[in-house]
């Protein structure tokens, strides 16, 4: 038993390991994922800082050099209103990436927890709590948020609400039909045997094994939420001019196409290598929160 | 009439570990009208082997080197898919091994059974039925005479085997795959559909091809028998003469680890016995660190009085457990046998109250157990665990061995410390015949046989007085089905644990218990002494229980 006692207190110290760990090193070695992760961080930075960095604010119009092509002065070029580009695709970077991400969180911690609860407690409560989600889901999206808007007036936050409010909805489904197959699993049944709690085993053995079809549809909730936002924008209930974000700028941007293509290609080459990004990330992390995948 | 001859066939699987060779340079032939027996224990290749005869591996990944498959002049590893096609279901057919996923379940039955008649142009639809008809009469499913339009979920697992086979029969093939067809059937039920299959195949003069896991039902049906191991074939004989004189260490093995009911062993003989190999089973050295708790002899550990499970289902309720009245003496074992769907499983989930009875009680210890004796900390769930079926779906797959075994001593706060518990893990690996470097790894990592030890260790890691085996070696080869076994008995004299043994087969319920109860639809028909129930039977569904069992000495009039 000596042997085993020195064993035990050299493995307990720094080795432990525990899936957050393992899932990390294997994302590290996952080379698609970590380089689609720098690219995020990139983005990311460019969006803080660039705003600052311009020589002119996202907001300064200037008709003597409207739709100018790229240049030293205007590396992205100009718009209509002789705007300049660099300054408003950064600056629009700000808010799609804001609202993509924290709508994107709030939909994943309400859908996720809510779709749990429905699935695993089932019977009646299940069939309340889904009833409730369809009501959700037949309110028209547009009138839903001008009722938020009449509400309380119109606030940026308000967006996130919106929007986070709506995609949740599908998580919840999701997680719930997820939660519903793996309840029956005999592992579950093995925790109920060995005396856990209910939230232990939402918590510790079935959240972990949903994470994989959450992850992928978090990912597609983002350019889903992004677009949203440029749909908002339209309509006057989003982001309003002078402000930007990528959704709006596309929007313009495709409308003078012909004219000055540049307007389309810098926001939405930012667009899609976000977008790129975040599904190669998310796929990297399902796999490396899969201990199957691990590749040693 | 054509023979099938597969020469120096390999096929092997590139994988991250490297390249795998499933089936490595074996030869094989079949003569028209005869019946094969391929046997292995499940990674041995003989699947492989099988599926490999109508091309139906997936390839790439599967890669084929040299040798061939020849059947009738043609070499099937180079054929085009079009001609293959020709050649299934045709010249070739095959049937699966499970019934339930094998018919397409939105079509009926008797359509699916037709089909190949009129892929194959051999005739059109409504004479296709009518020969439908007659061979689904002849397999003994006359259900669809009167409902022609009955689709598969109508239908018993045993039902829907025995249409498989009338399907793969009815164009009058040379040759038959069975892959483990009976395998996921009833012992009672696996009888019949052999019987059918053995005769159908002598009337119609086809050779079959019958690939099994286990070696006693082989000999119920083949002339000859073909043991592959690691991907070779290690021993081919006659059925008669491989039971008799078994040459190869393994195939000695195979033929001695299958508990029987003649012969009352304390431990089974595993295939290291007979290999002297070593690496199979790393560090087996069962270590008894626990003292036998004190024995209490005045009164049963367990009791149920007239215990009742009832569900509702759309068709009203349904009475699953019905007034059932067992005991179970502390250190003994009940075994608890019947068919699927007899009861047996509910009553064991019950009396741990992972379902909630609906009528009676249940004494522990004399004491009534109702729902809150599992509500308390350090309750009835430290004393009463469950080892499953399915080593695969019980355990979580994202959680280490590590976290496994030290979950329920947080939870039921057993040791002082992390570290402590830590130790006590690794003495249950010692237990169950696994090691500390094993505390790392993701269940996926293990075999079926050491997942098991691990759910075993699970179990005990609250240190229970008793246990419900719940068929927990039914999915399992009978090598490894002997080692977990044996592991479950020398823990049971170690630690003076009780067991209520749950399994559908009674030559293993036999090897395990001191008493045993049979089960039917919901009642207990039999109680007793487990030599009294063998030997001397009251209820004749216990006579076909025990007959349904294959036991080559029978079959074979050989005696050991």
């Amino acid at each position: 038993m000596d042997g085993s006692k020195i064993q035990a207190k050299q493995m307990s110290t720094p080795e432990s390991s525990s899936l957050a760990k393992d899932a990390w090193h294997r994302l590290l070695a996952n080379k698609m994922a970590m380089a689609s992760l720098v690219l995020l961080l990139l983005i990311s930075i460019l969006c803080i800082f660039g705003p600052m960095l311009a020589s002119h604010s996202f907001d300064q119009q200037n008709l003597d050099e409207v739709f100018q092509a790229p240049s030293l002065a205007h590396p992205f070029g100009t718009d209509n209103l002789g705007r300049d580009l660099f300054a408003r695709t950064t600056y629009g970077g700000r808010i799609s990436l804001l609202v993509g991400l924290l709508a994107t969180l709030v939909s994943l911690v309400i859908g996720v927890s809510y779709g749990m609860v429905s699935g695993y407690v089932g019977g009646r409560l299940d069939a309340w709590m889904m009833r409730f989600v369809d009501v959700l889901y037949s309110l028209p999206f547009i009138i839903f948020v001008i009722l938020l808007m009449v509400l309380f007036g119109r606030n940026f936050l308000l967006l996130f609400l919106a929007i986070g409010a709506v995609e949740w909805l599908t998580m919840a489904r999701i997680t719930r039909a997820q939660t519903l197959s793996l309840k029956k699993a005999e592992f579950i049944e093995a925790a109920r045997a060995l005396g856990y709690s209910h939230l232990r085993i939402l918590l510790h053995h079935l959240l972990p094994n949903l994470l994989g079809p959450i992850i992928i549809y978090a990912t597609l909730t983002v350019p889903a939420v992004m677009l949203l936002e440029a749909a908002l924008s339209f309509l006057g209930l989003g982001v309003q001019a002078p402000m930007s974000s990528w959704g709006s700028l596309i929007q313009e941007g495709a409308e003078k196409m012909d004219a000055a293509p540049w307007l389309l290609l810098f926001p939405g080459s930012f667009f899609c290598l976000t977008l790129f990004a975040l599904n190669f990330l998310g796929d990297g992390l399902r796999d490396a929160l899969d201990p199957k995948h691990s590749k040693n | 009439m054509s023979d099938l001859s597969i020469e120096n066939l390999h096929v092997g699987f590139p994988t991250r570990e490297g390249f795998v060779r499933a089936v490595d340079g074996i030869n094989l032939s079949i003569k028209p009208g005869e019946i094969v027996g391929l046997v292995g224990e499940s990674g041995s290749g003989k699947s492989v082997t099988c599926n490999s005869i109508l091309q139906l591996l997936p390839s790439p990944p599967a890669q084929f080197g040299a040798g061939k498959i020849d059947w009738s002049g043609k070499n099937l590893l180079s054929e085009t898919e079009s001609s293959l096609q020709k050649i299934r279901g045709k010249e070739i057919s095959m049937i699966f091994q499970d019934p339930m996923s094998s018919l397409n379940p939105y079509l009926p039955v008797l359509e699916q059974v037709a089909e190949p008649l009129v892929i194959h142009k051999i005739c059109g639809w409504d004479d296709a039925k009518v020969r439908a008809q007659e061979i689904l009469q002849k397999v003994g499913v006359s259900h669809v005479l009167k409902h022609p339009r009955s689709y598969p979920h109508e239908f018993s697992g045993g039902m829907r085997q025995r249409a498989m086979i009338a399907m793969a029969l009815i164009t009058e093939p040379n040759l038959l795959l069975a892959d483990e067809p009976t395998t996921a059937l009833d012992v009672t039920v696996q009888a019949k559909v052999l019987k059918i299959l053995r005769e159908l195949c002598t009337d119609l003069q086809v050779s079959v091809l019958f690939v099994s896991h286990d070696l006693g039902l082989v000999a119920e049906l083949a002339d000859r028998v073909v043991v592959m191991y690691r991907g070779k074939v290690v021993e081919e004989n006659e059925t008669r003469s491989i039971f008799r004189n078994p040459q190869h260490p393994y195939v000695k093995a195979l033929i001695a680890c299958r508990p029987t009911l003649e012969s009352p062993k304390d431990h089974l003989p595993t295939v290291e016995d007979f290999t002297g190999d070593s690496e199979r089973t790393p560090s087996y050295s069962p270590v008894h660190p626990i003292q036998k708790k004190n024995i209490d002899h005045s009164r049963p550990l367990l009791e149920t009085k007239k215990l009742v499970v009832k569900f509702h289902t759309d068709e009203g309720p349904f009475v699953a457990v019905d007034h059932v009245d067992l005991s179970i003496e502390q250190g003994k074992t009940l075994g608890l046998v019947g068919e699927s769907g007899s009861g047996k499983t509910t009553l064991g989930r019950s009396i741990l109250h992972l379902i909630k009875p609906t009528g009676g009680d249940i004494l522990y210890r004399g004491r009534i157990v109702g729902p809150h004796s599992f509500a308390k900390r350090n309750s009835l769930r430290k004393s009463m665990q469950i080892i499953f079926q399915d080593p695969y779906a019980s355990l979580n797959p994202r959680l280490t061995v590590e976290q496994t075994l030290i979950e329920p001593m947080i939870v039921h706060q057993i040791g002082t410390s992390m570290n402590d518990r830590l130790e006590k893990a690794i003495a249950l690996l010692h237990e169950v015949g696994l090691g500390e470097e094993h505390l790392h790894r993701y269940p996926h990592e293990f075999s079926g046989g050491q997942r098991q030890r691990i759910c075993v260790a699970r179990a005990l890691t609250t240190e229970p007085e008793f246990i419900v085996c719940d068929e927990c070696v039914s999915a399992m080869d009978v090598s490894v089905q002997a080692q977990v076994l044996n592991l479950l008995k020398s823990l049971q004299s170690a630690r003076g644990l009780t067991y209520l043994f749950i399994s559908h087969d009674l030559s293993v319920v036999k090897f395990m218990s001191d008493h045993i109860a049979v089960m039917q639809k919901g009642r207990i028909l039999e109680n007793g002494p487990a030599e009294q129930i063998y030997d001397n039977p009251k209820e004749s569904y216990t006579r076909t229980l025990i007959d349904a069992i294959p036991r080559a000495n029978r079959s074979l009039n050989l005696t050991f």
